[in-house]
């Protein structure tokens, strides 16, 4: 039975996806029966060309997905350049996990309320050093050129990268490396450039992708931050889904269809990028300059790190002081009052899509974990290697934008009778939970070493015994933060639930994003918040939980 | 993998939409309308409602968590808000449930809807119904006093809907900088062009954007009788033409330059609180007072209307043809109806808007709820607010915002 778990886990994976593509393709070219599109026709593409708006949308798509992911990039490289072998790597890693666990639309509306002409750091500057009584007509929030998309896309992604990357940086011989560098007489910047950068590449690819084309394809940051009129390709393309003219599917679903396809073309060129910087690095590498100590770049590199996590805990808090303002006036530093109005006023409200959020969340992690428990087993005791192929279809999910088959999704949901149904909204979630929890679970599972399960069979357990009371109590730790990383994960989503909980099944994103169009901020405040709250509490019970756990053996504590 | 329990045929749901015939019955011989109220009720209790309404002013979100409350003490109807960002994702769920088969047990059991949105679910025959006349507490609606409660934008209601709030438009302005406020379209522009990014209006797609374009139109179109029949390319064309004009002459000196909008309507507030806006324009006459009551806006901030007038129009609930919850949707509406529903909404601390019913017709014991509301300056009461402007034509809502699209969205 345990041999069907990974076929199982790819057919509950790929199944959605399968279908989702396909009911987003066939409506690309017109065939939709239930609509009256029974013949196949390059319609749907000549109306998606006349749409207004079109090209400047895709290239803001182009322009803010590109200028998101290369910056990220270039910040985690800086700073691992920066800092490689210093106490600040460690102290930046254990700072990221709870950053990481943030919402993205929680952090954007947070962001925005920082950054906005009336934001917290407008207020705080006001009037003594800007002069203002009143915010000014800048765009700092929606702009038209997707700046303030950008950076808050690229304040989510740094921490993951870099998590990422530090990560790598185990995988590879960085200290080796880099004294063998330094011997040659290498600056420490250039020195890890050249020798330790190009072996950690190859381990930051698939999350580079991954960082690309959820930047291309995000809906809720572009809701909250992005511009309006035209917005990027996927809030347009999800503008039309939402259409009452349901015949705007048909171009929906081209533009879908468009976007995967812009996807698609940004890995390419990406990869062509890659070459191009191969190419060049090697002749940089082989020309052999040394380079000097690297003093700017050690201390801006770190410095910007840590403005952007800053910027980061600052999105947190601003949501949590407007949850709990009275009357807060420009260019108040400070609400005049703190109240406990808004959240007593809100708690009925906000206890529905709260209970939904914890729900989903919890059953998608839970099944994640089951499944992925069941495929590691599986593969040690029938030795079923995954090849890199396998891995891929893992990522799978992050790679493809998510409008190109949540609609077609959608449709199949709907003829199932599954749609706006719990169990809809719960597989849904698990095609992106499950990547998250395998890949973070999977390498702590494989290495662990083999002699404590066979010591305990030995002693006469069986398979099970073994693997629940041996495999799984030693690797607690790991299991429950790949849990914690799932929930963040579910919680987080906000497409997915949107389109298989056909609005019946409303999460605490769903309503955030809803409300960040226009609602008080101290309600705005107070939904983001515990939207952020909820996955920050998991981390803190996976990280609380084996120590409390473990507190009579000395040998399972953390190192 | 289950099979679906309907068997959903391709063959069959390529069938064209059915038109209805032009009486307004859209669920003709349907038990419930001609069941007795007290079967309706017994129908409704420990049903939920999944009421889908526009989610983005929390003001409404929290009248309508009240009124949950009560139908759950009164009635035993369980009511959930389904949070819209656009009215239209409702209807286009209605349509896709219809075109997916799906003729009963749909996942929207009321909408709160109007014009373009209500038409489209009228000439598709997706409402359930007519309705209106089998609620106990229709009777009190002041179809005389009020016709926009019988006739949403030109186009008759025949009891396909039912009417739970009145809605004008109101111009919202920050009295300490605005003391001699603009009465015309015109003369915003005038203002607008003295006090360069002080106003604005929201986002187009929303209702109360396109709102403030028809508020224009109906000042500016060489023909104003011809916004109430349905659109045509001869009528579109001057009127489309002249509103453009004035919008050309007005937006380099809204908010932003006017290449960026606030999404919908309450999103105008806290612009105004923090001294980003000095005018907005707004569906509720009592918006001030409220928003001031809540902190939301400015104590100085006062409603004007304009000399010509201004759009009224009415917020009607309508119940889909195939909701899986209709009874207890009914009972939803009725109460919406009731006068302890209409005071609350009525009470300038919760949504200050006026009521459907006509009070003198009420009996003496709910006619004292509204006697009891209190009073305040940032209301106008109803001379000022003057009668209302009917609201043009569906269709011409639909083609002003598909041409500023074109025209602006670039």
């Amino acid at each position: 039975m345990l041999k069907a778990a990974p076929w199982l886990t790819a057919g509950l994976f790929l199944g959605p996806i399968a279908a989702g593509l396909a009911g987003t393709l066939l409506p690309a070219f017109g065939w939709l029966p239930a609509l009256g599109g029974t013949t196949l026709s390059l319609e749907p593409w000549r109306a998606l060309l006349d749409a207004p708006g079109l090209g400047r949308a895709v290239l803001l798509t182009l322009g803010t997905g590109f200028a998101a992911t290369i910056l990220s990039f270039l910040l985690v490289i800086a700073f691992c350049a920066a800092t490689q072998g210093s106490p600040l790597a460690r102290r930046a890693q254990a700072a990221l996990a709870p950053l990481l666990a943030t919402p993205h639309a929680a952090l954007a509306i947070g962001f925005a309320f920082l950054v906005a002409p009336s934001g917290w750091i407008a207020r705080a500057l006001s009037p003594w050093a800007t002069g203002w009584d009143r915010p000014p007509d800048w765009a700092t929030v929606n702009d038209p050129w997707g700046i303030a998309l950008v950076a808050g896309l690229t304040l989510k992604e740094v921490p993951y990268l870099l998590l990422m990357a530090f990560a790598g940086l185990g995988q590879v011989r960085a200290a080796e490396g880099m004294r063998a560098a330094a011997a040659l007489g290498y600056g420490p910047v250039t020195g890890w450039l050249k020798v330790v950068l190009p072996q950690l590449y190859p381990q930051l690819r698939l999350p580079l992708y991954a960082v690309l084309v959820f930047s291309l394809s995000v809906v809720d940051v572009a809701l909250i931050l992005g511009p309006g009129a035209p917005p990027t390709l996927s809030a347009l393309v999800l503008r039309w889904f939402a259409d009452r003219e349901l015949t705007m599917w048909f171009p929906a679903a081209a533009g879908a269809l468009l976007l995967l396809l812009v996807v698609l073309g940004a890995i390419l060129l990406w990869r062509l990028g890659e070459r191009v910087a191969a190419v060049l690095g090697r002749r940089w590498i082989a020309a052999g300059g040394r380079g000097g100590g690297g003093v700017v770049l050690g201390l801006a590199a770190p410095a910007l790190m840590g403005l952007l996590l800053a910027a980061n805990a600052a999105a947190l808090i601003v949501l949590l002081v407007w949850s709990f303002a009275g009357p807060w006036r420009f260019p108040e530093a400070l609400p005049a009052a703190f109240t406990l109005a808004t959240w007593q006023a809100q708690v009925p409200a906000i206890a529905v899509p709260a209970t939904a959020t914890l729900a989903v969340a919890l059953a998608a992690t839970g099944l994640a974990l089951l499944l992925t428990l069941a495929c590691l087993e599986a593969e040690q005791r029938h030795g079923l290697r995954p090849g890199r192929r396998a891995l891929l279809l893992i990522w799978l999910p992050l790679l493809l934008p998510q409008i190109a088959f949540l609609f077609g999704w959608q449709v199949a949901l709907v003829r199932l009778d599954l749609d706006g149904t719990m169990g809809a909204v719960v597989w849904t979630h698990l095609l992106f939970v499950l990547p998250y929890v395998f890949l973070s679970l999977a390498d702590p599972w494989r290495a662990l070493d083999p002699r404590y399960a066979r010591g305990a069979a030995a002693l006469g357990a069986g398979p099970w015994r073994v693997f629940l009371t041996v495999k799984c109590r030693l690797l607690l730790r790991p299991l429950l933060v790949a849990a914690a990383v799932g929930f963040a994960v579910s919680v987080g989503l906000y497409l997915p639930t949107l389109f298989a909980g056909a609005g019946r099944i409303a999460t605490l994103t769903t309503e955030a994003v809803t409300l960040a169009a226009g609602a008080d901020r101290r309600i705005l405040g107070a939904y983001a918040a515990l939207q952020a709250l909820m996955p920050l509490a998991a981390y803190a019970l996976a990280v609380a939980l084996p120590t409390w756990l473990h507190r009579d053996r000395r040998g399972m504590r953390p190192a | 993998m289950t099979l679906p329990r309907r068997p959903l045929l391709l063959a069959a749901l390529a069938a064209p939409f059915a038109s209805p015939g032009a009486t307004g019955a859209q669920t003709p011989g349907h038990p419930l309308l001609s069941a007795p109220w007290d079967a309706v009720l017994a129908e409704a209790r420990g049903r939920p409602v999944f009421f889908n309404a526009w989610g983005g002013d929390d003001r409404t979100n929290a009248f309508i968590a009240w009124a949950g409350g009560r139908l759950r003490a009164l009635h035993g109807v369980d009511l959930r808000q389904v949070r819209l960002r656009d009215t239209a994702e409702a209807v286009a769920r209605v349509v896709a449930e219809k075109a997916a088969g799906r003729t009963s047990g749909g996942s929207v059991d009321m909408i709160w809807i109007n014009g373009p949105n209500f038409l489209a679910m009228k000439q598709q025959g997706l409402h359930f119904g007519p309705f209106v006349d089998r609620l106990p507490n229709a009777r009190f609606i002041d179809r005389a006093g009020k016709p926009s409660t019988v006739v949403d934008f030109t186009v008759p209601v025949e009891g396909l809907a039912a009417p739970w709030r009145m809605a004008q438009v109101v111009f919202i302005a920050d009295s300490t900088r605005v003391p001699d406020p603009p009465r015309s379209m015109e003369a915003l522009v005038v203002w607008a062009r003295a006090n360069p990014g002080r106003t604005t209006h929201p986002n187009v797609r929303n209702f109360m954007g396109v709102t403030f374009l028809k508020q224009a139109l109906c000042e500016v179109a060489p023909d104003p009788a011809a916004l109430l029949r349905p659109v045509t390319e001869e009528t579109l064309r001057p009127a489309a033409d002249a509103l453009w004009a004035w919008y050309d002459r007005l937006r380099p000196h809204l908010w932003r330059g006017g290449r960026q909008f606030p999404e919908n309507g309450p999103a105008q507030r806290p612009l105004m609180l923090d001294g980003e806006l000095d005018l907005y324009i707004t569906f509720n006459p009592s918006e001030a007072a409220v928003a001031i009551a809540n902190n939301q806006l400015p104590p100085t901030a006062r409603p004007f209307v304009l000399d010509r007038g201004t759009i009224g129009n009415t917020s009607f609930v309508s119940i889909p043809f195939n909701a899986a919850n209709a009874a207890a949707a009914m009972v939803t509406a009725d109460f919406l109806l009731s006068a302890e529903a209409q005071a609350y909404g009525a009470d300038p601390r919760v949504l200050g808007n006026p009521t459907v019913l006509d009070i003198a017709a009420l009996p003496p014991a709910e006619r004292a709820r509204f006697a009891a509301l209190p009073r305040n300056p940032a209301i106008l009461q109803p001379e000022a607010l003057g009668r209302p402007l009917q609201e043009p034509h569906p269709s011409w809502m639909t083609r002003i915002t598909a041409e500023w699209e074109s025209r602006y969205g670039r």
